[in-house]
């Protein structure tokens, strides 16, 4: 799988490339700056892209923009951005042209290396790799409401795990559950909160985030 | 406004316009001098005595901050008409809407009792002045259309000549020559005496040198509150990191080392302190993007104020309307502070107001930067009781920032605050 990356920091760049590539990850380039990452990506059109957001010249949001940038140019471009921090609003454009194919996670995620990989081939096919922390902001802020109420705590859980972009079949192993069990679980979220059911994990994801209005 | 009737040359014009701008002006000032500041002088003085029994209390701060407008608009119309800069005098307005401390604050400001003179003293002498240079005008044209030829026919004057029928032809001439004359005077000379008034409006409506002294000593105090509470934040930041994330480190180091060393032995606990290694970077790191959060917020570096109050918006745990209309970037420190100062106003939202919803609304007007937080909760905020909201009382004045609360018990709290700032380049 062709990978691009874009870290400033020689140390974690090098880090990135070192774990992708024992994971059998082809690492096509690696850029250290905004411009760079736009044309990297539109050049060499990655499966998928490694991006932090905060990239020189500007130091602010650089590889986010980037990240946008390219994919307004190639829609659905996999892009799995990485950031110190998250927040909620960046989640909100990262997912805004709802076409899948993004993950948001924060550095430190790195470290359980089996899950990042896990995240960045789920963003590689499409999938949403969102960052717990973001997850859970996005449920303590709809947690008064009505629908999310009549969840059970196995259920919310289980939402959350969605939310983030798992498959039934990681959030079973998450939880130490059988596959058949969660899709009871989703099955009761989806009619709880009246949303279409939907075979399609990718499109679960979506409108699991739409509705908590990611 | 008035166009160079019978004036040839773009000279002529111009001092024809800008001699009847002063006239109008100088009208608009005698109408307002008697008409406005009379009875807004009676009336200050009826509430003022009115405070005994109470009426006055509430009386008083309306027509005294009435007054005050209308001296506003005259510093404005100095700087505006004649150039002449007419610095505010006033003390800054306290965060609270207790009436008595807002009597206090207002009763105890000298330029309140300045402004009650400057009343006194504008009535005859704005009234005069403001007449002056329509008068020389109108009186001038007199002079030459009506009082020669009146003269001639019914018992009439005009200036020296009084009766003009005793002064024959050379009262005729001294018409057209002393009208023309006084005309012109008062279009030359309207302007000075718009100015003239202004000088007299700033000897009282700009601050004395003891209000010098007072805006002197308000800078050291809140020099000094500043001074003291980023040493305070520098000393927290300082234990957090030695208690926190430093600690964690060495933790993790001699987890690291231990794993090492029991790596061929004993793999199994070796595998563990290595996991354990992971758990307590995760909380290092945690620690660390909290810390960070509170010095600056990466958000508030990344997307300006604008972007940094939406973020805050959108992590809360309640719906929260944001309008910001601020068509371009603060400086870095102003930013900051009113990012901080919002994001206490929230944080006293969610922790003690029991509301259903907030909003924030920020704008830039006048130089200023108007932030106003709401919600619909429970009311009762007292700024004097909590040391957040002093706090950002405090940091707002290191910028001769403002804050006002109202919050009535039962809601809702309306929290205004404003920081005089000049915005830098219109956002792209």
């Amino acid at each position: 799988m062709r990978v691009v990356i874009a870290e400033d920091l020689a140390l974690l760049r090098d880090g990135l490339i070192r774990l992708l590539e024992a994971f059998g990850f082809e690492v096509v380039e690696a850029v250290d700056n905004g411009p760079s990452l736009v044309r990297a990506l539109v050049n060499r059109r990655p499966d998928v892209a490694v991006v932090d957001v905060r990239l020189p010249p500007t130091f602010t949001d650089e590889g986010l923009r980037a990240a946008l940038e390219a994919r307004r140019e190639i829609p659905g471009l996999p892009i799995l951005v990485l950031s110190q921090h998250v927040e909620q609003l960046y989640a909100r454009e990262l997912l805004s042209d709802s076409s899948g194919g993004i993950g948001y996670l924060l550095k430190d995620r790195v470290s359980d290396v089996s899950q990042f990989v896990d995240a960045v081939r789920r963003v590689a096919a499409g999938g949403t790799a969102l960052d717990p922390d973001v997850v859970a902001q996005l449920l303590t802020r709809r947690a008064r409401e009505e629908p999310l109420q009549m969840l059970t705590p196995r259920e919310r859980e289980v939402l959350g795990l969605m939310a983030e972009g798992r498959s039934n079949a990681a959030i079973a192993a998450q939880l130490f559950i059988t596959e058949k069990a969660i899709s009871k679980h989703t099955n009761n979220i989806f009619t709880k909160l009246g949303l279409p059911p939907s075979e399609d994990d990718n499109r679960r994801v979506l409108a699991v985030l739409a509705y908590l209005g990611a | 406004m008035a166009n160079g009737r019978g004036v040839g040359n773009d000279g002529g014009t111009e001092l024809v316009r800008l001699g009847m701008l002063a006239a109008l002006r100088g009208l608009t000032q005698a109408v307002l001098a008697p008409a406005a500041g009379i009875p807004l002088l009676v009336l200050s003085v009826v509430s003022l005595a009115l405070i005994p029994i109470g009426v006055g209390v509430f009386l008083a701060p309306v027509t005294l901050l009435a007054v005050r407008t209308l001296a506003n608009q005259q510093r404005a119309w100095a700087a505006e008409w004649s150039g002449v800069s007419v610095p505010l005098p006033y003390r800054p307005e306290p965060a609270t809407s207790n009436p008595l401390r807002r009597l206090g604050w207002l009763l105890r400001d000298p330029a309140t009792w300045r402004d009650l003179l400057w009343l006194l003293v504008n009535a005859p002498v704005g009234l005069l002045l403001g007449l002056l240079p329509a008068m020389l005008v109108v009186y001038g044209v007199e002079g030459v259309l009506v009082a020669p030829w009146l003269g001639q026919v019914i018992f009439y004057g005009w200036g020296p000549f009084w009766p003009l029928d005793d002064w024959g032809l050379a009262g005729i001439a001294g018409c057209l020559v002393l009208g023309p004359v006084m005309a012109v005077a008062g279009l030359r000379y309207g302007p000075a005496l718009v100015r003239a008034h202004a000088l007299v409006n700033r000897s009282l409506l700009a601050p004395t040198r003891g209000a010098l002294a007072e805006r002197v000593r308000e800078l050291t105090e809140t020099r000094a509150q500043t001074v003291d509470a980023s040493a305070a934040e520098l000393r927290r930041i300082e234990r957090d990191l030695h208690d926190g994330a430093q600690a964690r480190l060495v933790a993790l180091s001699m987890n690291i080392g231990l794993a090492e060393e029991l790596m061929k032995h004993d793999p199994e606990t070796a595998a563990m302190l290595l996991a354990e290694a992971r758990s307590a970077s995760g909380q290092a790191l945690t620690e660390l993007r909290d810390l960070v959060r509170g010095i600056h917020p990466p958000v508030l570096a990344e997307r300006g104020l604008d972007g940094a109050v939406r973020a805050l918006a959108l992590s809360l745990p309640l719906p929260v309307d944001v309008r910001i209309d601020v068509p371009g970037r603060a400086e870095a420190p102003v930013e900051t502070a009113a990012y901080f100062a919002v994001a206490e106003m929230l944080a006293n939202v969610v922790k003690h107001s029991d509301a259903r919803r907030a909003w924030i609304q920020i704008e830039h007007d006048r130089g200023r930067l108007l932030m106003i937080v709401g919600d619909d909760g429970t009311g009762g905020a007292d700024p004097a009781a909590g040391s957040g909201m002093r706090g950002i009382e405090r940091r707002l004045a290191a910028f001769d920032g403002t804050m006002a609360v109202t919050s009535p018990p039962g809601g809702p709290t309306i929290v205004t605050m404003e920081l005089p700032c000049a915005l830098s380049s219109p956002k792209i």
